[in-house]
């Protein structure tokens, strides 16, 4: 384990940027997101959720995808894709990293969707471990814990210095190159921080949701629960938590004309609305109960089907945050599965 | 760079047929006038005009043609009301194949068959049909019954007629829905005529159509005995990507087109019903 004194910080973000790209939490008109850094921005490591979760760094809320220049009857098509510069990813939370790897497993299962993997193969991502869950926290309910080593490069912010521990060979590399910057360390502050933390969640106001009915066998029992109705009776539709939500990963692809051709790009789209499953012939989800239920059978029940009971949710408590009418996936969880006495 | 399966080929339109009041066939191949990617029966494929969108359509061509590609289209949005106004020479893009195809090759294999298509529900119908006739001596008898609004609704009624109707150990029974002139065939809807057929229950059955039409066939053919795990049918659900990640076809916790579009009734009494 290494340290370094916490006034140093900006020397060792400046000797990232020298060679790498570094996108890092910054306040920007009074809201903490991951930008780009540079000399003068106004660091936020300790915010614990930044409003916006990093899966815009791998899969951007809108990004072009290829170009048409039409000619008469002719189509060209010019591959809009570039080769990515390295770059680190720091200060990302347990929630949030484990929500990468909810995406990894959609956007590089094959076929491979490039656009993604060439952003995730160019980052190096340091994530900081958490030491002041807040009440909206809930990761420890799918199993997270936000103390331990995730990331390439795990940090934990504790008294005067960051301590910094190298996880896989990119973290290595990482390390080499602010090597110079760093001092050795024994780790018992980082164990001390541990110890604290872990009693902290354990007191969490939603540490006890039960998610044992979530299986895939419960599916059509599930899908058929009464609740649903009542559940989703106040939602506005509005798309708000899947915005905000970092593991959530459906997107329109749609075309854009300009003045000498048609751009296709791909955006964010949300199953919260009611076109996204709109046809010429009719829509498969048409009421906001059924586009309700799509999205929580999805992160509770579907996803993990797919995906060897890993759930879609990290517990990060955005959508407890963000939403207008004070529904989310905690209500949900409570009103189908209860809470563990 | 790496290849990426969401951009797709350019396209030739090389000719339109046009087989009902509201549906065309187009056939296409690439720009160096062959055949744009290899499929099998039942797969489908993104057909974008740039500008307008991208809509999927099943491959209504059999794989065993080695020249082209056929796509017959339905105009009703606003996608194909474009692609309907195409004239030959024009190009499109495809992407694909995508989806899991008819059990040509498995299940079907040594199988008497029946296919039962409601309109424009021949298209993906085509391909397997006229794949089991090229391979004609790896199944055993071929019963399609196909019903249309009314005939001016039949597509692709020349081939029926010249071809399928002429095929060995095939049977192939025509119906529309209401009494025209110029018509003396059977009149009636889809699954009241599958019942009068009295179809022998042993056979391996195919459905395509409008939901309705498959609802009631379906019953029908449970009556006569058939049996749910070996009566197949296609989903047709709102898509983007193509290849499970944009999120919208899914049906429960299977993507239409990834896992489908062709599914086993059997498979589609374990989802939940939102389709």
């Amino acid at each position: 384990m290494f340290r370094i004194a916490k006034e140093k910080l900006n020397e060792l973000y400046a000797k990232i940027n020298e060679s790498m790209g570094l996108y890092i939490p910054i306040k920007k008109a009074g809201e903490v997101n991951y930008h780009v850094w540079g000399e003068g921005k106004e660091v936020s490591l300790e915010t614990l959720k930044t409003v916006k979760s990093p899966k815009n760094m791998f899969f951007p809320q809108t990004e072009d995808m290829m170009k048409f220049k039409t000619e008469g009857n002719n189509i060209e098509i010019i591959d809009a894709r570039f080769e990515k510069r390295p770059f680190v990813l720091f200060g990302v939370k347990a929630c949030d990293y484990k929500a990468i790897e909810v995406l990894d497993k959609v956007f590089l299962a094959e076929p491979v969707d490039t656009f993604y993997q060439m952003r995730r193969e160019a980052t190096t991502i340091v994530t900081l471990a958490c030491s002041k869950p807040e009440e909206s926290c809930f990761c420890t309910v799918f199993g997270i814990d936000p103390t331990a080593a995730y990331g390439d490069v795990t940090t934990w912010l504790e008294g005067e210095y960051l301590y910094w521990q190298a996880n896989t060979e990119k973290g290595e590399a990482l390390t080499s190159l602010v090597g110079g910057l760093l001092e050795a360390d024994n780790g018992n502050a980082v164990e001390a921080q541990k110890e604290a933390t872990k009693k902290v969640l354990e007191k969490l106001p939603f540490a006890a949701l039960d998610l044992s009915r979530f299986k895939p066998e419960n599916l059509n029992e599930l899908f058929n629960a009464p609740e649903w109705q009542e559940m989703s009776e106040a939602c506005l539709g509005c798309g708000t938590c899947t915005f905000v939500c970092p593991t959530c990963q459906c997107f329109d692809i749609r075309d854009f004309k300009t003045n000498n051709g048609v751009i296709r790009y791909r955006c964010w789209d949300s199953c919260m609305y009611s076109d996204f499953t709109l046809m010429a012939h009719g829509n498969s989800r048409n009421t906001q109960m059924q586009r309700f239920r799509q999205r929580f059978m999805h992160k509770l029940v579907y996803y993990p089907s797919q995906n060897d009971g890993l759930y879609s949710c990290v517990g990060c408590g955005r959508c407890v945050n963000k939403c207008p009418q004070r529904l989310n996936i905690v209500k949900v969880i409570k009103t189908l599965g209860g809470e563990k006495k | 760079m790496i290849q990426e399966t969401l951009i797709p080929k350019v396209g030739v339109v090389t000719d339109i047929r046009k087989d009902t009041p509201d549906v065309k066939t187009f056939r296409v191949v690439g720009t160096d006038g062959k055949k744009l990617f290899e499929h099998m029966p039942g797969q489908c494929a993104m057909v974008s005009i740039p500008g307008v969108g991208e809509c999927m359509f099943s491959i209504t061509s059999s794989p065993t043609n080695k020249e082209y590609m056929e796509f017959s289209i339905k105009k009703c949005g606003c996608v194909t009301e474009v692609i309907h106004a195409l004239e030959v020479g024009a190009q499109v893009t495809v992407r694909g194949p995508y989806g899991k195809n008819f059990p040509v090759e498995g299940e079907f294999k040594g199988k008497d068959l029946l296919f039962i298509a409601g309109g424009i529900g021949l298209a993906p119908l085509r391909s397997v049909i006229n794949y089991v006739r090229h391979y004609r001596n790896n199944y055993g008898k071929v019963v399609i019954v196909y019903g249309a609004r009314s005939k001016d609704d039949l597509v692709d009624i020349e081939e029926i007629k010249t071809e399928w109707m002429n095929e060995p150990n095939t049977e192939v029974y025509l119906t529309i829905d209401r009494e025209q002139e110029g018509w003396d065939g059977h009149v009636g809807f889809v699954p009241a005529y599958v019942k009068e057929l009295g179809l022998n229950p042993n056979m391996t059955a195919v459905l395509c159509g409008p939901p309705i039409m498959i609802k009631f066939t379906l019953a029908g053919l449970l009556e006569l005995g058939f049996d749910k795990s070996r009566v197949y049918t296609t989903l047709e659900l709102r898509m983007k990507c193509g290849v499970g990640k944009c999120g919208r076809c899914n049906v429960g916790d299977k993507f239409v087109c990834k896992d489908g579009p062709v599914f086993r009734m059997t498979e589609l009494d374990e989802l939940p019903d939102e389709y």
